[in-house]
């Protein structure tokens, strides 16, 4: 049976007494605290009447406030029904908890959102850059980054 | 084919003959990568033990560009996602623009994408299918493929003079109308199309030599395609039957009627290369459906009644997506109020049905390597973005 976003919160709410779980009625989403995120993602993944499958998309966000975001869409193939999970962190130490072991769709997902946002994945097994070369510095998708000159010794033309 | 090895390397040690592990470099330019894709093959004489896929090559900075252009303006870069399917990817991002803005589209419009749409994954069907033939060793089926893709294509440039890159559907409407004898052509192309199907199936499908190459190569259980994140052909060729135009329906899918086509394990097990190579041939007969229901009944109207002066999407965010010829593409749009995206995150299914290929190598030789590549019909552009 589809769940509303709404329910789906209350029932992590009583799950999980002591992690820090919100809910955003604009989007609408859940806010979970970043280092416990991975309790939750498992059951979420687990549980008989959420039974989120897949992760349709896991992106990373900069806020332009201080704050980085990682955001995962996911969708369950059996009850179909969907849900919004964020993780608000400081952009100066942007630690969320990988995922990448409860939907491997999550390991290219977060190297992605950690080589252009720069939001490291606690626990991640492999996290290198995917789409920069590896010897790049900096996370272009942050606003406030600043194009390099010099790549390598070479000038970068645009 | 695992435990072969296996036994061969016991007696191998009990000869007092060393074996080690060789790396092998496969790409960036090698034919089989379609576009600029690395392997990092991990070997034990021909055994394939690891996988370790580099992409990035053809990074163009989608998104990074997308914050700085207006919200038309980011039509044409996602024209270079998938550049085999654009007008899918013109599509899932003006449906996301227009769900923010609460557009509602004139009905000929939505059958003209629909129309399109179908027309334009046929054509990247037909794609996938040539270049796979040819990757195995055929290389006759891939100049049939093209030649009716040729078909396509012309349609497509007689509305709106481009033939690869369109930039056809733009928010709330398309920016040419359909010329005359459009319906008349479509449904010539349809009738050129099921003999096609047909050939190709006598030619390569059903062939000793193609069967022998992918039937039981690769095999993907479907808990590990959905774990992985594998979408289209990909997923529905392990035999899940999930197809977004179906169970997530957007513009006017839900008014056809066809079927969601998956592997059955015809010629070896579920989930093989196989598999997942017919389950695009079938889509195109059930994308023949789609367009001649469509055809009947197009309606008259106006195109571009719809598309608003400026597009400022009111302060929020939406995750939209659409059944891609390779899967599910997804926009991740952000907006602020302004009239530049916040956050344009594009979601390919290339790049998570890419991931999932150290898990169906393993154990393979070298050659289904390039068996196995080919099946997953990956689009570098979009992977890279």
């Amino acid at each position: 049976m589809a769940l509303e976003p709404k329910e789906i919160y209350e029932k992590l709410h009583a799950a999980f007494p002591d992690i820090s779980i919100e809910f955003d009625e604009t989007v609408p989403c859940i806010l979970v605290e970043p280092m416990k995120w991975k309790t939750v993602a498992l059951f979420l993944r687990d549980a008989d009447d959420l039974k989120f499958d897949s992760l349709m998309c896991l992106s990373g966000v900069d806020t332009a406030d201080g704050n980085l975001v990682s955001v995962c869409h996911l969708d369950s193939m059996v009850h179909r029904h969907k849900l919004t999970v964020k993780c608000i962190v400081p952009a100066e130490e942007p630690k969320v908890e990988s995922v990448e072991r409860v939907w491997r769709t999550a390991d290219w997902h977060e190297r992605e959102a950690y080589d252009l946002i720069g939001i490291e994945y606690v626990g991640h097994r492999d996290l290198r850059r995917i789409l920069m070369p590896y010897d790049w510095t900096g996370h272009p998708l942050r606003k406030d980054y600043e194009v390099p000159e010099f790549y390598n010794g070479i000038k970068v033309p645009y | 084919m695992l435990d072969n090895t296996l036994t061969t390397r016991e007696e191998i040690r009990d000869l007092g003959l060393r074996t080690e592990e060789m790396v092998l470099n496969m790409g960036p330019q090698h034919p089989s990568t379609h576009g600029v894709l690395r392997l990092e093959l991990v070997l034990e004489g021909e055994i394939i033990r690891k996988v370790i896929p580099h992409i990035g090559y053809l990074h163009r900075c989608f998104e990074k560009h997308a914050e700085n252009e207006s919200y038309t303006q980011v039509i044409p870069y996602t024209d270079r996602l998938d550049y085999l399917a654009s007008i899918n990817n013109n599509h899932g991002y003006a449906l996301g623009i227009e769900r923010l803005m609460g557009i509602e589209v004139p009905e000929r419009v939505e059958f003209i994408r629909v129309i399109m749409a179908e027309l334009q994954r046929i054509a990247s069907h037909l794609v996938a299918i040539g270049t796979y033939g040819m990757d195995i060793g055929a290389f006759t089926p891939f100049l049939y493929c093209f030649r009716d893709r040729e078909h396509i294509l012309d349609v497509f440039e007689k509305t709106c003079g481009a033939r690869l890159l369109y930039n056809y559907i733009w928010i709330g409407g398309v920016s040419h109308d359909v010329y005359p004898d459009f319906v008349k052509d479509v449904a010539d192309i349809v009738k050129i199309l099921r003999p096609t199907i047909k050939e190709l199936n006598d030619l390569l499908n059903y062939n000793k030599i193609f069967i022998d190459r992918t039937a039981n190569i690769g095999i993907l259980p479907a808990d590990v395609a959905i774990n992985f994140g594998c979408t289209g052909p990909m997923l529905r060729g392990s035999g899940v039957d999930f197809d977004l135009r179906r169970d997530d329906p957007y513009s006017i899918y839900d008014r056809f009627e066809w079927e969601v086509q998956v592997g059955k394990g015809e010629m070896g097990t579920v989930g093989d290369c196989w598999d997942r190579h017919m389950v695009r041939v079938w889509e195109m007969e059930e994308s023949c459906k789609i367009i001649e229901q469509a055809l009947e009944s197009f309606p008259e109207g106006d195109v571009q009644s719809a598309i608003p002066r400026r597009v400022r999407p009111p302060k929020g965010e939406i995750y939209v997506r659409v059944e891609n010829p390779r899967g599910e593409l997804g926009y991740y749009i952000i907006s602020d109020g302004t009239g530049t995206p916040f956050r344009v995150k594009g979601r390919a299914p290339g790049f998570s049905n890419l991931s999932v290929i150290n898990e169906i190598s393993k154990g393979y030789m070298v050659a289904d390597v390039v068996a196995i590549l080919g099946s997953i019909d990956i689009v570098l552009g979009e992977i890279d973005r």
